[in-house]
This record gives structure tokens, sequence and C-alpha cells, in this order.
């Protein structure tokens, strides 16, 4: 093929990543970012565990600006 | 282009997202947080809304805190080190996840090529996860919400989101099914269809939250568009980083392969 260097080499649908490839990444990836929401939106705030106002004050601006329900 | 490659991307999308809305939350909204507090503080009586923001035994009650100077965070970290402590976490899980959202949509939209199906999960990401959220409940100012309700406003808050979340995961499978049996226009909007349905029935089965009391109306409007350009910041960014890194990666990938190609051909 002397066009070779024009042509995209491969359809869209082959570069599909596998389930099975894709799964492990996707199901530790959503519990880690689930994780650190519930830590920055509302921890010491809807969820009063652990104790204390700390972290609540600390990310305090954070959770009004990105809209997180706060008070 | 391997799932560590889009989370590489995504992680990196994530964190210039996050100082980005460092950047746009500190200029734009903190002007406007300073001044709901100083409104709450002339107020002083927690009776107006309320709420007692200066709780005599934090420790007794973790919805309770104080806005002012003898806050336990000073204002001062509140604004800076504190904000950006919230926009950067938040930038790069964000950014990561959609870097793996990327990963799973690529050569499952349709014909679209890595850059473009990268930009559609970014943007309904985006939309899914932030925007119409917003649009139904919408940030609010200090002084705003009482300490009493917030369980059931982050219930209802986080309710909504994840059916907005579902909603999108539904639209997509809805699009992708009606693209293959129809063409690619039908499928878009089929799936739009579907996920304006889904929120529209949501956000009217959803509880309405209004506390705002006498809070003024101009400060209110001020303060929800700086929260709503920092989340616009915060997707804009990783959004446009996250689909040209894609792009040049697979720019690579392709030369490699036409390479390869014609070399197998000589």
């Amino acid at each position: 093929m002397a066009h070779a260097f024009a042509t995209p080499v491969a359809a869209p649908s082959e570069l599909a990543i596998p389930v099975r490839e894709l799964a492990p990444w996707l199901a530790l990836g959503a519990l880690f970012a689930l994780t650190v929401l519930v830590l920055i939106s509302s921890v010491q705030g809807a969820i009063t565990i652990p104790e204390g106002t700390a972290i609540h004050e600390w990310v305090h601006d954070g959770r009004h600006l990105l809209g997180f329900p706060c008070h | 282009m391997t799932t560590r490659t889009f989370l590489v991307h995504g992680l990196l999308a994530g964190l210039l997202a996050g100082i980005a809305a460092f950047v746009v939350a500190y200029t734009v909204g903190e002007p406007q947080i300073d001044k709901a507090i100083a409104l709450e503080e002339v107020a002083g009586a927690p009776a107006s809304d309320g709420h007692d923001h200066t709780h005599a035994d934090p420790s007794q009650d973790a919805a309770g805190h104080s806005h002012g100077d003898e806050a336990v965070v000073s204002r001062t970290t509140q604004s800076t080190l504190g904000l950006a402590t919230g926009t950067l976490a938040l930038g790069v899980v964000l950014g990561g996840f959609t870097g793996l959202l990327a990963a799973a949509g690529l050569g499952r939209l349709g014909g679209l090529r890595p850059a473009a199906s990268t930009a559609v999960m970014a943007l309904l990401a985006a939309v899914s996860f932030s925007v119409v959220p917003f649009l139904k409940y919408p940030a609010t100012p200090p002084a705003v919400g009482s300490g009493e309700t917030i369980d059931s406003r982050t219930a209802v808050y986080f309710g909504f989101l994840a059916v907005s979340v579902l909603g999108v995961l539904a639209a997509v499978a809805v699009a992708r099914r009606a693209a293959r049996r129809w063409t690619g226009v039908p499928g878009v909007l089929a799936g739009a269809a579907t996920y304006v349905a889904v929120v529209a029935v949501a956000a009217l089965a959803f509880p309405k939250i209004d506390e705002l009391g006498s809070f003024p109306a101009g400060l209110l409007w001020d303060f929800r568009i700086a929260s709503l350009l920092t989340l616009v910041a915060l997707w804009a960014v990783i959004g446009a980083a996250l689909t040209a890194l894609v792009d040049r990666t697979w720019r690579q990938h392709s030369a490699a392969q036409a390479r390869k190609e014609l070399a197998a051909s000589l």
C-alpha cells in the first residue's frame, strides 16, 4: 500500500480494549474515586466520622465552591 | 494504546484541572464566600436560619462550626491550602477516572476516533456528574443551609447524582444499540432522549431544597456563577488535556503501525 501513511491504520473498533482488561481498572478506580469524593465532600459534615471538625474546616471552601452540600 | 496510557493521561489532565479550578475558585469564588461569611457574622443571631455556627462544644456535634477568625482552621488557610486540597484531590480523581472511561469508550462509540471518543466521554462525565446535579441542587454559600438538614441535603444530592450517572450509562447503551440498528444520528438522539427523560423524571421526583431565607439574591447569583465556573474550569481542562494527550498517543501509535505495515509490504 503506497498510501499507508495517509490512511488511518486501524479502524477505531479494532482499538477497543477488551472488557476483561478494563474491568479491574474501572473497579478499583471507582472505589478509589468514591473514597476521595466522600472524604472531600462529606466527612465530618453529613457523615460524622471521624469525630471533630478539622477535615471539614480544612476543605470547607472547596465543599461550597465545588457544589457539595455544606453549611 | 493500553488502559495504563489512558489512566496516566487522565491523572495528568486531572492535576492540571485541579490547578485551573483552584485559580478560578480563588479569584472568582473566594470574594463571594468572604461576603457571605461577613453577612453571617453581621447577622450574628443563629436563629435567623435556625443554625448555630458557633457551637459551644464542637466535639459533640461535627455539624456545628464557626466561620470566623476563631475557627479551627483560619480563613486564610481555608481559602488557600484548604481550597487547593479540595480542587486538586477532586481534579486528580475525576481526571484519572475519566481517563479510564475514555479507555472504555475507545473504539466503542461508533466510528469515532480516539480523540473524539475521549472528548465525548469527558463531556458526558461533566454533564452527568457536575452540570445536571448543579441545575437541580445548585451550590450554596456559607450562611445558607442548616446544619440540621446537612444529612438529608447530602442524601438527596448524591441520590440525584447517582440517578444522573446511571441515566447517562443507560443513555450510552441505548445510543449504541440504536446506532447499530439505524445510524449514528438517530443513535445519538435516542441516547440524549433517554438521558433527558431519566433526569427529568428524577428532578420532579426529588424534593426541592430551599433554605435561602433572606440571603441577598445578588450575592447568591454571584456565588453560584463562581461555583459553576469552578466546575466548568475543572471539566474543561480535564476534557481538553485528556483529549490532546490521547490524540498525541494515537498519532504516534498510528505512525508506528504504518511504518510496520510499510516494512512488511516491502
